[in-house]
C-alpha cells in the first residue's frame, strides 16, 4: 500500500505559498521584467515595435486625453508611412523615414489613466507586462505622470511625458528614464508675470483656488512667488478637490475677501466649471478695491476655451503651444503648420496643445532610438540628453541633459474677444523667449531629487 | 454677514438637488419597499433627456461660405440648424437657448416610462427578496445605464447652457441693505431652488389631495388591507414609481446649467442622497426634503475658506458626521416612524 504524504493542512499550505508567489507582482518575475534575452525590458522581437499611450480617458481632464490619444494615432502613422508625414517634414533631425522604427512597424496599446494615479500605474504595469510596450507616454495630470515615470523607472522603460506641468515632474520626482517637453509652472510664472503687471498693474490683491494635488500646489506657489514679486498681495489660498463639479462654494467667499484678482489654478473640466461657476456668480462683472474684478487661468488650453466659451473672453493664460503660432509668428514656428494640416484633415479641427506635446515626444523618441540604434532605454536616454532640435512648432528646444525637461519659447495668450470662428477663442498675447523662460538646475522649486541613473530593466 | 447669507443660498441649490433625488428615494422605499441604488443614475438621465433635446434641436446641414476660410484655409462651413430653416432665424436660435428649459416637457414622459420599464422589466422580481439582494442589482442596473450612456455621449462634461436671458446674477446685496456686489447669486441657481420648491410642493399636493394619493397613502401605510379593499395597489405602486424617475429626472434636467452632465453625476450624488434620506428618516417624505436642505446648507458652510483652515477636510466628511450624531441622537433619523426597516 502506497501511503501519500499528503495532508489536507499541508495541501492548503502549499496551495497558499504558491498563491502568495504567483500574487506577487508579476513585473518583478515575470520574463518581460527579467528581459534576459536582449539586457533590456520588452525588447522588441520581430517586425513590429509596441508602444503605450496612456491617458485619461474618463475624469476631470478626458478632453485633454482624449486629443493626446488623437496625436499619437497620427505620429504612429506618420512613423509608419501613412498620411502626408506631418512634422517628419519640418523636424531638424531627418532620420526617421517613415518605416516605423528601426525598420521595425510601430504598433500601439492605450489605456485610461482615469486621471488616477494609481489607475494609471495599473494601466501602464499591464501595458509593459501583458503587451509588452517597450515605451510609455501620456499624462494630463502631474500626480499621474510622477506615478507612472516612476514605474518605468523601476521598470526599465522610457516614459516620454505628455501633459504634465508641475515643476516636480522634473524636479524633486525627476527619473533618468522620463523626459518632459511639455512646459512647466516655473515658465508659466516668468511668462505670466510682466504681462500681468503691464495689463493690471503692481497693486492688486490675489485670491488663489487651488487643485489639490501635486499640480496645483506647483502652479501656485509660482505663481504667488512672481505676483508677489511684482507687489501683489496673497489674500488667500484655497484647495479644492480635484473633479468637485459644483465649486460655488468655494467661490462665493471671493466676492467678501477683499481681493480683486482670482487666480484659478485649476485645469481641464475643473477649470471648465470653476471658470463658468464665477463669471456666473459675477465676479468679472464686479468692483473690488475700486478696480475691475479680474480672473487670471496660469495654464492655458484651446480645448477648455471650448468648454468655457464665451465665460473665457479677455482672460490671460499661458500654454506651451498654439496651433496659429506659425501664421501669426513666423517661421521660427515651423512645423506647427504641418502638424495643424495633418491632425485637421484627419480629424476635422485644430490640436491642442496636449496633442501636439504628445505628437513631438512620440516623434522625438522614435528618433533617439534610430539615432541611438538601439531600443535599450540607457540608449534612448543618451540621445535625448542634451539633444537640441527645431521644426516641431516650438522653435528652437533643448532636452536638458541635467533634468531631462525642455526648454522653450513659453506662448502668452489671452481669451479672444471677438472669435471669428469656433475654433478661433484665443489670442496669443505674447512670446517668453526660451532664455527667459530658462531657470538654473539649481533652482529651490526644483531640488529635493536626483535624476538617478538609468535603468534598462535587465 | 454676507458670507453668511451667500452660504444659505449656496446651500438651498445644493440641498434642492439632494431633497428631489431623496423625495425619490423615499417615494420608492415607502411604497414597494425596495432600496433603488439606480436612481443616482436616474438623475443622471434626466439631465442627459436636456443634452440630448438640446443637440436634437442643434442638427445642422452645411452652408459653405466662400468668402471665408477655415483653419485649414477651406472655405468656411458653417452649420446651419434645420430649426432655423424652418421657424426663421431667431425663433429657431430663441428655441436652442430655452432647450434645457424646454427638456422638461420630453423628460417627464420619458423618465416616467423609463422607470415603469424599470420596474416592471427588473425591480419587480426582488420585492421578496433581501435589502442586500436588491441594493445589489440596483447598483449593477446604476452601472449599466452609466456604461450606456457614456458609449453615446463619450466620457467627457458637457456644457450645457441655461437660457442667456438668466446668464447674470442676482444682487441681494442692493435688496438686503448692503453693499453691491457683496451677495450676488447666479439666477439659474435660484430658478432651481424654486423649480424644485414647485415639484416637491407638486409631489406632496399629488398625494395629499387627490384619490390616487390617498390610496397610496393608505398603501403605504397597510399595503394588504388595501389589496383586500380590491384596490389593484401594485399597478399604483408601479405608477409612483415612475414618478418618482421623472421627479429625478426633472432634478438632472434643471442641473445641467450648474454642472455640466457626464455619465458619473448620479453617482456623485447617489451615496450623499441616501445619507439625506437616512437622516430624514427611512420612508419619510418631509424628512427627505428637510434633510437635504440641512445638508446642502451644511456642507456649504464647511467649505468656507475660515471653516476649512480650521478644520481641514471637513468639508468632504461633513455630512457624514453630522449624519452619525443625528443617528446616535435620533437612531430613526429626523421624521423616522416606528417600524420601518426595523425588521
Amino acid at each position: 500500500m502506497t501511503r501519500s504524504n499528503f495532508t489536507r493542512r499541508g495541501l492548503l499550505r502549499t496551495g497558499a505559498a504558491t498563491g502568495a508567489g504567483l500574487a506577487l507582482p508579476t513585473i518583478f518575475t515575470g520574463s518581460a521584467w527579467s528581459a534576459a534575452h536582449s539586457g533590456y525590458t520588452n525588447a522588441p522581437e520581430g517586425g513590429t515595435v509596441t508602444l503605450g499611450f496612456n491617458v485619461p480617458q474618463t475624469g476631470a481632464y478626458a478632453d485633454e486625453g482624449a486629443d493626446e490619444l488623437r496625436a499619437f494615432q497620427l505620429a504612429v502613422e506618420h512613423l509608419n508611412g501613412e498620411g502626408d508625414g506631418g512634422m517628419l517634414q519640418t523636424f531638424s533631425e531627418k532620420n526617421l523615414d517613415g518605416t516605423g522604427i528601426l525598420g521595425k512597424k510601430v504598433e500601439f496599446v492605450t489605456g485610461d489613466t482615469a486621471t488616477n494615479t494609481d489607475t494609471a500605474r495599473s494601466s501602464a504595469r499591464s501595458m509593459i507586462e501583458k503587451d509588452g510596450v517597450i515605451m510609455i507616454s501620456g499624462g494630463s495630470s502631474s500626480g499621474v505622470a510622477v506615478g507612472v515615470q516612476a514605474l518605468c523607472q523601476e521598470a526599465g522603460l522610457i516614459f516620454m511625458a505628455g501633459l504634465t506641468h508641475s515643476n516636480d515632474t522634473t524636479g524633486k520626482d525627476r527619473r533618468a528614464n522620463g523626459f518632459r517637453h511639455f512646459f512647466n509652472t516655473e515658465m508659466s510664472g516668468r511668462a505670466l508675470a510682466p504681462i500681468l503687471e503691464a495689463n493690471y498693474g503692481k497693486d492688486r490683491k490675489a485670491y488663489h483656488l487651488t487643485a489639490d494635488y501635486t499640480w496645483g500646489w506647483s502652479q501656485e506657489k509660482s505663481m504667488r512667488t512672481y505676483t508677489e514679486a511684482m507687489g501683489w498681495e496673497t489674500v488667500n489660498t484655497v484647495l479644492t478637490p480635484v473633479g468637485a463639479g459644483d465649486f460655488s462654494s468655494y467661490i462665493t467667499p471671493v466676492a467678501q475677501s477683499g481681493a480683486d484678482v482670482l487666480i484659478l489654478n485649476h485645469y481641464g473640466g475643473d477649470m471648465v466649471n470653476s471658470l463658468t461657476q464665477a463669471v456666473q456668480f459675477g465676479l468679472k462683472d464686479m468692483q473690488a478695491n475700486g478696480k475691475d474684478f479680474t480672473i487670471v487661468v496660469p495654464l492655458y488650453s484651446e480645448l477648455m476655451a471650448r468648454g468655457a466659451g464665451a465665460n473665457i473672453k479677455g482672460i490671460f493664460g499661458s500654454q506651451n503651444w498654439d496651433w496659429k503660432l506659425e501664421n501669426e509668428k513666423g517661421d521660427r514656428y515651423k512645423g506647427t503648420n504641418a502638424f495643424v494640416q495633418s491632425f485637421g484633415t484627419k480629424y476635422g479641427f485644430p490640436p491642442s496643445q496636449a496633442a501636439q506635446t504628445c505628437y513631438v515626444q512620440a516623434l522625438l523618441y522614435a528618433d533617439a532610438v534610430t539615432r541611438g540604434k538601439s531600443f535599450n532605454p540607457c540608449s534612448v536616454a543618451e540621445a535625448l540628453e542634451g539633444f537640441e532640435f527645431d521644426g516641431m512648432g516650438n522653435g528652437p528646444t533643448l532636452y536638458r541633459a541635467d533634468d531631462h525637461q525642455c526648454f522653450k519659447d513659453v506662448v502668452v495668450v489671452k481669451g479672444k474677444e471677438e472669435p471669428e470662428n469656433e475654433f478661433d477663442l484665443v489670442e496669443i498675447v505674447d512670446i517668453t523667449p526660451r532664455d527667459t523662460a530658462t531657470y538654473p538646475v539649481d533652482h529651490p522649486d526644483f531640488q529635493g531629487g536626483s535624476l538617478g541613473t538609468c535603468n534598462p530593466g535587465a | 454677514m454676507e458670507s453668511f447669507i451667500l452660504q444659505i443660498l449656496n446651500g438651498l441649490d445644493k440641498g434642492a438637488a439632494y431633497a428631489l433625488i431623496a423625495l425619490g428615494l423615499t417615494l420608492i422605499f415607502g411604497t414597494l419597499g425596495v432600496v433603488n441604488f439606480a436612481h443616482g443614475a436616474l438623475f443622471m438621465l434626466g439631465a442627459f433627456c436636456a443634452v440630448t433635446l438640446n443637440r436634437l434641436l442643434q442638427v445642422s446641414h452645411v452652408v459653405l461660405d466662400e468668402t471665408k476660410t477655415d483653419f485649414l484655409g477651406n472655405p468656411r462651413k458653417i452649420e446651419v440648424p434645420y430649426i432655423q430653416d424652418w421657424l426663421g432665424e431667431t425663433m429657431g436660435a430663441a428655441i436652442i437657448d430655452w432647450s434645457v428649459p424646454l427638456s422638461i416637457i420630453v423628460t417627464i414622459p420619458v423618465m416616467i416610462l423609463i422607470g415603469v420599464i424599470m420596474e416592471r422589466g427588473l425591480i419587480k422580481h426582488f420585492y421578496k427578496r433581501p435589502h442586500a439582494d436588491q441594493i445589489l442589482v440596483t447598483f449593477g442596473l446604476a452601472i449599466v445605464l452609466q456604461e450606456i450612456i457614456k458609449a453615446f455621449f463619450g466620457a467627457n462634461p458637457i456644457p450645457t447652457a441655461a437660457p442667456q436671458m438668466f446668464a447674470g446674477s442676482f444682487d441681494f446685496g442692493v435688496l438686503l441693505g448692503f453693499d453691491p456686489f457683496t451677495v450676488f447669486y447666479p439666477y439659474w441657481r435660484l430658478i432651481y431652488f424654486m423649480f424644485s420648491m414647485i415639484v416637491i410642493g407638486a409631489v406632496f399636493a399629488f398625494l395629499q389631495f387627490t384619490t390616487f394619493g390617498m390610496v397610496v397613502r393608505a398603501g403605504m401605510a397597510d399595503r394588504e388591507t388595501v389589496g383586500l379593499l380590491g384596490i389593484n395597489i401594485d399597478r399604483k405602486f408601479t405608477i409612483m414609481f415612475g414618478i418618482a424617475a421623472a421627479v429625478a429626472g426633472l432634478a438632472g434636467v434643471m442641473y445641467t446649467p450648474i454642472v455640466s452632465p457626464n455619465y458619473h453625476m448620479g453617482m456623485d450624488f447617489l451615496v450623499l442622497s441616501f445619507v439625506v434620506v437616512v437622516v430624514g428618516g427611512m420612508g419619510s417624505l418631509p424628512g427627505a426634503v428637510l434633510a437635504g436642505f440641512l445638508l446642502g446648507i451644511l456642507q456649504s458652510f464647511a467649505s468656507m475658506s475660515v471653516v476649512i483652515e480650521a478644520i481641514p477636510g471637513i468639508n468632504q466628511v461633513i455630512i457624514y458626521l453630522v449624519a452619525m450624531v443625528i443617528l446616535l441622537v435620533r437612531p430613526r433619523g429626523l421624521m423616522g416612524r416606528k417600524g420601518v426597516m426595523e425588521d
